[in-house]
């Protein structure tokens, strides 16, 4: 398997087992989620990550544990792949203070100190400076860290999305921009809302140095952020990958799709990352149907424990509804 | 330029030094970035320029370009990394220069800075300070003159501070950096050239409570910030027709000192409050609201505002004069409450 200090994926068969399993979980979770959402367990906004697992578990195999992570709020795929166990997901899902944000986030809001991860940002654009500013701490305090910051392709048009890679790029810091670009800011498709529809090349004006890549494609995904980490690491400053991917359901679960058609929907499905991975896996022979179908069998255990485990958590109680607004004063 | 005659009464046998708010605000910036390596300030023109107000001059040759940090004018862009920088273990200080241009910046302060700590379940704390200028009186015009401070002030989850004498622009940042939460400092641009004394060794000062600036029995003037000399000024005026007036520096607008307010207020019976915001939905209506809630039968007479006019602040000094609360308008308030 590899190992994220490497600079180049090595499929073998465990790596190509795990890069299959990651996204797998995260599309069974978030599968179970869709449901639960129509069942009322779940409320609010949900956003589903289904199509576009191959960002998310491509990018982390290049992470280090005490890398950090800036995601958006369709942020419950980077949650699992950087290792938020998916007890406490379900339960902040749920609202129940078992949750991985004690229930107060639900899911755009997911935090976990644990991993470093910072959100769970649910202002387009806005982690990107929460970003530069955790890369800037890195580097003042001589930490080889890199901050990993994930935001859509609709974030080009803020002007955090400018003043944020201009930064990074004056003060040279270990930021990697993943620009998650699924064609469409919620339902504005990318040609009639931006005058350059090159994202790479708005990153590239600040002289960031980008790549774009295939986001269906898990492997092609990690070996661009295993070099654009490399590159980091090695002191070259912030670098900024575009992964052209694809929503296979609507924006939330309020949207109507009537900015796209169901024709355009099933050509990306055929695109499938897992879909696209495991048939690749079976044609070389490092995957095999008995590989698939204990995976199914283990993520079904394993979704349905944490769907248990919030089910039996707890409501926070009225009492704690002020209870970190700020930091109580005799623990400061 | 009022003089700091407000300042704390010298102690017996300690050492007074001759200063400005200005120097104040960098001796506590010098000995913050002295004491902890964590600590660097950022913004705009703050290290080559010596600050828009020059309250970081010399600072860049003392520390270095790393920890006086030069940003690009990009209000969101530094202050969302300033924020970042606290979570990532840092205590940055963050230079806005003014609370005009903070606007370019409240989406980080309110939806980042202000609701991580909650929003997380208490994991992550947000350690920052953000310091501005603030109000009128230099004939800036209505972009660079407002006085802001109660949008801040709204927000759950900061601590707003408004020092208005030498010991507090010299003491609140020391305590505002060790505050484990985000902090606004407002500072008022008027201030800047007050000189005055203070001890040699000031140092850190409480930023919870308000602070009695001058006592009086007969009616209570809560204010903040850089009316705070104007309604010491209508005081000393109040005070020659025999009217003593007991006023009150909030220094803290959020979280409000209620117990210094209504603890005057029940003596006095009567108040008026001066706050340079506009009136409608200002800070002064909800200290207002906070008496009338709190003191309701202990008042003499109908609660009084003194607050600037609304009108986008305007060039011409004589506008820009009529516009902000002044001391003959602070008198007459003070007078109408007592029904005279």
């Amino acid at each position: 398997m590899s190992t994220a200090r490497e600079a180049k994926p090595h499929l073998t068969r465990p790596h190509v087992l795990a890069l299959l399993r990651e996204m797998l979980r995260i599309r069974r979770f978030e599968e179970r989620c869709a449901e639960l959402y129509q069942q009322e367990k779940i409320r609010g906004f949900l956003h589903l990550y289904i199509g576009e697992e191959a960002v998310a578990v491509g990018v982390m195999q290049a992470l280090l544990p005490e890398d950090a992570v800036v995601a958006t709020y369709r942020e419950h795929g980077q949650a699992l792949a950087r290792g938020v166990a998916m007890n406490p997901l379900m339960a902040e899902m749920y609202g129940k203070q078992e949750g991985c944000s004690r229930g107060r986030g639900g899911s755009m809001h997911v935090f976990d100190a644990a991993t470093r991860f910072y959100g769970g940002n649910a202002i387009v654009g806005g982690g990107l400076p929460l970003a530069v500013g955790l890369a800037l701490a890195d580097r003042m305090q001589n930490r080889a860290n890199v901050t990993a910051c994930f935001f859509g392709e609709g974030a080009a048009a803020e002007g955090e999305f400018h003043e944020s890679m201009n930064l990074a790029a004056l003060w040279r810091l270990p930021v990697l921009f993943v620009c998650e670009n699924n064609l469409y800011a919620m339902g504005t498709a990318l040609a009639i809302s931006e005058s350059e529809t090159d994202i790479r090349a708005k990153a590239q004006c600040y002289r960031v140095p980008s790549a774009v890549v295939d986001g269906m494609d898990v492997v092609a995904v990690e070996a661009a952020a295993r070099a654009a980490v490399a590159a980091i690491r090695a002191g070259e400053g912030p670098q900024f990958l575009e992964c052209r991917t694809y929503r296979f359901r609507a924006h939330s679960m309020f949207d109507a799709q009537l900015y796209r058609s169901k024709e355009e929907v099933e050509r990306w499905k055929e695109r499938c990352p897992i879909a696209q991975l495991s048939a690749w896996g079976r044609s070389v022979g490092l995957v095999h149907d008995a590989d698939i179908a204990a995976m199914e069998a283990e993520i079904a255990t394993e979704v349905q424990a944490s769907v248990d485990f919030a089910e039996a958590g707890s409501w926070e109680p009225l009492s704690d509804l002020a209870r970190d607004v700020t930091t109580p004063r005799e623990a400061a | 330029m009022p003089a700091a005659s407000a300042s704390a009464a010298a102690a017996p046998g300690v050492a007074r030094i001759a200063t400005t708010y200005r120097e104040a605000v960098r001796a506590a910036i010098r000995e913050a970035l002295a004491r902890d390596p964590r600590t660097f300030i950022m913004g705009e023109d703050v290290g080559r320029y010596g600050g828009c107000y020059a309250v970081t001059k010399g600072l860049l040759d003392e520390f270095g370009p790393e920890r006086i940090r030069d940003t690009p004018l990009s209000e969101s862009g530094f202050v969302g990394a300033g924020i970042g920088a606290a979570l990532g273990g840092m205590r940055p200080i963050v230079e806005v220069m003014t609370v005009n241009f903070s606007m370019l910046c409240l989406d980080q302060i309110l939806n980042t800075a202000a609701t991580l700590r909650h929003m997380s379940g208490g994991q992550f704390s947000v350690p920052v300070v953000i310091r501005m200028a603030t109000g009128a009186g230099r004939q800036l015009a209505a972009q660079h003159s407002h006085s802001l401070e109660n949008w801040y002030a709204h927000i759950p989850g900061i601590r707003v501070l408004a020092p208005a004498t030498l010991e507090d622009a010299r003491g609140m940042l020391a305590t505002a950096l060790a505050d484990p939460d985000p902090v606004v400092i407002f500072e008022n641009v008027m201030l800047y050239n007050m000189a005055g004394e203070i001890a040699a060794d000031a140092g850190a000062v409480d930023i919870d409570r308000a602070s009695v600036r001058r006592a009086g029995r007969d009616l209570s003037l809560v204010t903040y910030g850089g009316s705070l000399w104007k309604t010491l000024a209508a005081a000393d005026e109040l005070a020659r027709e025999g009217i003593e007036a007991e006023v009150i520096d909030l220094r803290t607008l959020r979280p409000l000192d209620d117990a210094t307010i209504m603890a005057s207020v029940r003596r006095t019976r009567r108040a008026v409050v001066i706050d340079e915001g506009w009136r409608t939905g200002s800070l002064a209506g909800e200290i207002s609201a906070r008496i009338v809630e709190q003191c309701f039968w202990s008042l003499d007479a109908p609660i009084g505002r003194v607050c600037t006019a609304e009108v986008p602040i305007p060039y011409p000094k004589h506008l820009e004069d009529a516009a902000l609360p002044q001391v003959p308008a602070i008198v007459a308030a003070a007078r109408a409450a007592l029904g005279r």
